[in-house]
């Protein structure tokens, strides 16, 4: 009788638990809190048919760490419960998980419709790499939705772009290139390294393969190199005939369907069994035990990452040595809406802004800040900038710049954790620095 | 592979191996709501050892056609038919949760079809919540929710998967949500809630069976589990500790090895 009254509530649990628990069970581990690090080539079979059934998928378990390793799985596990995914796969790094992702997707004839606002080395690897292997890219300005429809060809397989585009920090509207996407019958690809599941869970907005760099504030404290590809579960790739290498007989493993049957874990098993196997990006255990650790802190370290970069939008704001500010908290930020409706929990610690004096005023930024630290890395807990033009993006000719929404005068920002006022003290030498080669030529 | 039961296709997983009608057959069916996919770690294994292994999708569910069956009755005649459509005479039965009670019932209906019978996370009765059973009823996808977290034990709500990298209560509640809800789990929750033959039935049964149960079954429980298979002459017992109503799934290979020996010695494969 009590049941009628008292309302059902799943007790699954939520983010912060699984953030510290998601994907271990101490007791098959003896009774280690703390994840073991598998620091292991290889393990041992039972027997023959033990061997033959795990190197046939018939069970699961691990055969070599190149494939897979119990430390990075535990990890792999943790990634794919909080975006509230089927399934997930950890790589070496961000770059090589989007590199298998499209090697998972694509074959050589295929084409990708692509955000032209993307972090540099994966700008050149959708223009420059992936045409080596057959597969051509048309680049859309992140704000074009109606653009991305436009750009799918018949052998287009898919949709990839970062959420909020590095260094320029527009923000694609999701939803609505999501159904793109599906009403083309293709899946989108999300580059999330920017938000974290924290910020933005993107399964819940319509994509279906989620990307990130664990390198930055999934791992936090710029320690170790990680990546990871997360499967969101819901893409059908029997819907059509254009995903034959997941819906046809794979001779690699005597005739499997990995869509017939993996169904919502198809992408990641494909990404494994073919993927890890014959590419081998594979993750170390230590690294993911680095990752792991930063994970445990995620939802309290982004906290203080976002209330930070508010902070500092509003310092740099009313500064006289800033031209502008581009942060999606900022009102008047083209996407500062969308914004809200996807990062509800905050607008990410990505921070872009123009110097007066351009390029020379920059470079004495950069040069004379001595609390930021001036690297090629973002999302660590630490403050970072750094000069695009001239740093991460320096490999763009000026028209790849301009397509990117780079300047001359950009200066990209992380904000780390530390005291907001201490951050702000160390800009001001930097900003005074930038203002005295110009107060020289003015006299 | 695809085949039709009463002019609606059914789809069923063969293990990734083509279906050879030299080899005994071996049915796997679902619980409430889902799919040939919660075999996963079941079937490959047997389909590369001497057996066919044919995880269907009931009507209306998965990759099947047709609508979901209302009944356990007609459920366990379908299953009998399939048996049938495949060009087979006997076959073994493996049941997880509203499985059982289609097996069971299959299994007493026809005997001599009927070699071995396994049953995972099994009762004799599956009486619904009555919030649970409306949920389904309504289409409300906390229906797939709170079954997600009853069905999987306390262990298996860290993860956990034997399989690398997956993470089972997503994918469970992928499955469930991969049709629409009403149709799939508020029909078969009341078939279940119906469905009260369960323990006459089991008196019929002759054949070899195995219950498989865990202590933390909240669906299924251990008690439950061994009424049931107390009624069947012979009845085989396995209990998993630390495990919920998911065994297949949270104790895949415990499951499998156990499965594995039982019908192996009572229902033999085809010897290569």
């Amino acid at each position: 009788m009590s049941d009628k009254k008292k309302e059902l509530k799943p007790n699954t649990y939520k983010f912060d638990t699984l953030s510290l628990h998601a994907g271990y069970q101490p007791h098959k581990n003896a009774g280690s809190r703390q994840v073991p690090i598998y620091q292991t080539t290889s393990y041992l079979f039972d027997d023959v048919d033990h061997a033959a059934a795990l190197f046939n998928l018939e069970r699961g378990g691990h055969i070599y760490s190149r494939i897979s390793n119990p430390t990075v799985g535990v990890l792999e596990e943790r990634v794919a419960s909080l975006e509230g995914g089927t399934a997930a796969l950890a790589t070496s790094s961000g770059m090589s998980a989007i590199f298998l992702t499209v090697m998972t997707l694509c074959e050589a004839g295929d084409h990708l419709v692509v955000s032209s606002q993307l972090y540099g080395g994966t700008v050149n690897l959708f223009r420059l790499t992936l045409p080596k292997f057959g597969i051509k890219c048309t680049f859309v300005k992140p704000r074009d939705t109606e653009g991305f429809k436009k750009a799918i060809q018949k052998n287009t397989k898919g949709i990839f772009g970062e959420l909020v585009g590095n260094p320029g920090n527009e923000i694609m509207n999701m939803p609505e290139i999501a159904k793109i996407a599906h009403e083309a019958g293709i899946p989108l690809m999300v580059d999330a390294t920017y938000q974290t599941p924290y910020l933005c869970k993107p399964f819940e907005h319509g994509a279906d393969i989620v990307i990130h760099s664990l390198t930055k504030w999934m791992a936090g404290h710029g320690s170790s190199m990680a990546g990871i590809l997360v499967e969101g579960g819901k893409f059908d790739w029997m819907q059509n005939d254009k995903f034959p290498t997941m819906t046809k007989p794979y001779e690699g493993y005597h005739g499997l369907s990995f869509a017939e049957e993996f169904g919502p874990t198809a992408f990641t098993m494909k990404a494994r069994a073919e993927g890890m196997r014959d590419f081998g990006p594979c993750l170390s255990p230590q690294n993911a035990w680095n990752v792991l650790q930063g994970i445990e802190t995620l939802s309290v370290r982004m906290k203080k990452h976002c209330s930070n970069a508010e902070e500092m939008v509003k310092y740099l704001m009313n500064h006289e040595s800033v031209a502008w500010v581009s942060h999606p908290s900022v009102p008047d930020h083209p996407d500062h809406e969308l914004a809200k409706k996807l990062l509800p929990n905050g607008r990410g610690s990505m921070i872009a802004f123009g110097i007066k004096g351009g390029k020379e005023a920059g470079v004495a930024f950069i040069n004379n800040v001595k609390l930021a630290s001036h690297l090629a890395n973002v999302g660590d807990t630490r403050t970072l900038v750094i000069h695009p033009a001239s740093g991460t993006h320096s490999q763009m000719d000026e028209a790849t710049l301009k397509f990117a929404g780079l300047s001359h005068d950009m200066i990209r920002l992380s904000v780390g954790i530390e005291d907001i006022d201490d951050i702000k003290n160390d800009f001001e030498v930097g900003f005074r620095a930038a203002r005295k080669p110009r107060l020289v030529s003015n006299q | 592979m695809k085949f039709k039961v009463n002019n609606n296709e059914v789809y069923a997983s063969t293990g990734g191996r083509p279906f050879d009608k030299k080899k005994p057959l071996i049915i796997f069916v679902h619980g409430s709501g889902l799919t040939h996919m919660t075999w996963v770690l079941q079937t490959r294994y047997f389909a590369f050892h001497g057996y066919n292994a044919l995880a269907v999708d009931l009507p209306g569910h998965g990759l099947s056609g047709g609508e979901s069956l209302k009944s356990i009755e007609e459920m366990a005649d379908w299953v009998s038919a399939v048996i049938d459509a495949v060009g087979h005479k006997e076959a073994s039965l493996v049941g997880h949760s509203q499985g059982c009670l289609v097996t069971v019932e299959c299994t007493s209906r026809y005997p001599d079809k009927i070699k071995t019978l396994s049953l995972m996370g099994g009762a004799g009765a599956i009486p619904m919540n009555p919030q649970l059973l409306s949920l389904a009823e309504n289409n409300d996808p906390k229906a797939v929710d709170l079954m997600m977290d009853w069905a999987h034990g306390p262990a298996g709500h860290f993860g956990g998967h034997p399989v690398p990298g997956l993470y089972h209560i997503n994918t469970g509640t992928m499955l469930a949500k991969s049709r629409t809800i009403q149709n799939t789990l508020g029909v078969d929750f009341r078939a279940c809630d119906n469905y009260k033959n369960g323990f006459e039935a089991a008196k019929k049964i002759k054949c070899p069976t195995l219950s498989i149960l865990a202590t933390d079954d909240k669906m299924c429980p251990v008690k439950e589990g061994k009424k049931l298979a107390a009624l069947i002459e012979g009845s085989q017992v396995d209990i998993i500790d630390n495990c919920g109503h998911m065994m297949l799934l949270e104790e895949a290979d415990r499951v499998l090895s156990v499965l594995k020996k039982f019908i192996t010695t009572n229902y033999p494969p085809l010897s290569s």
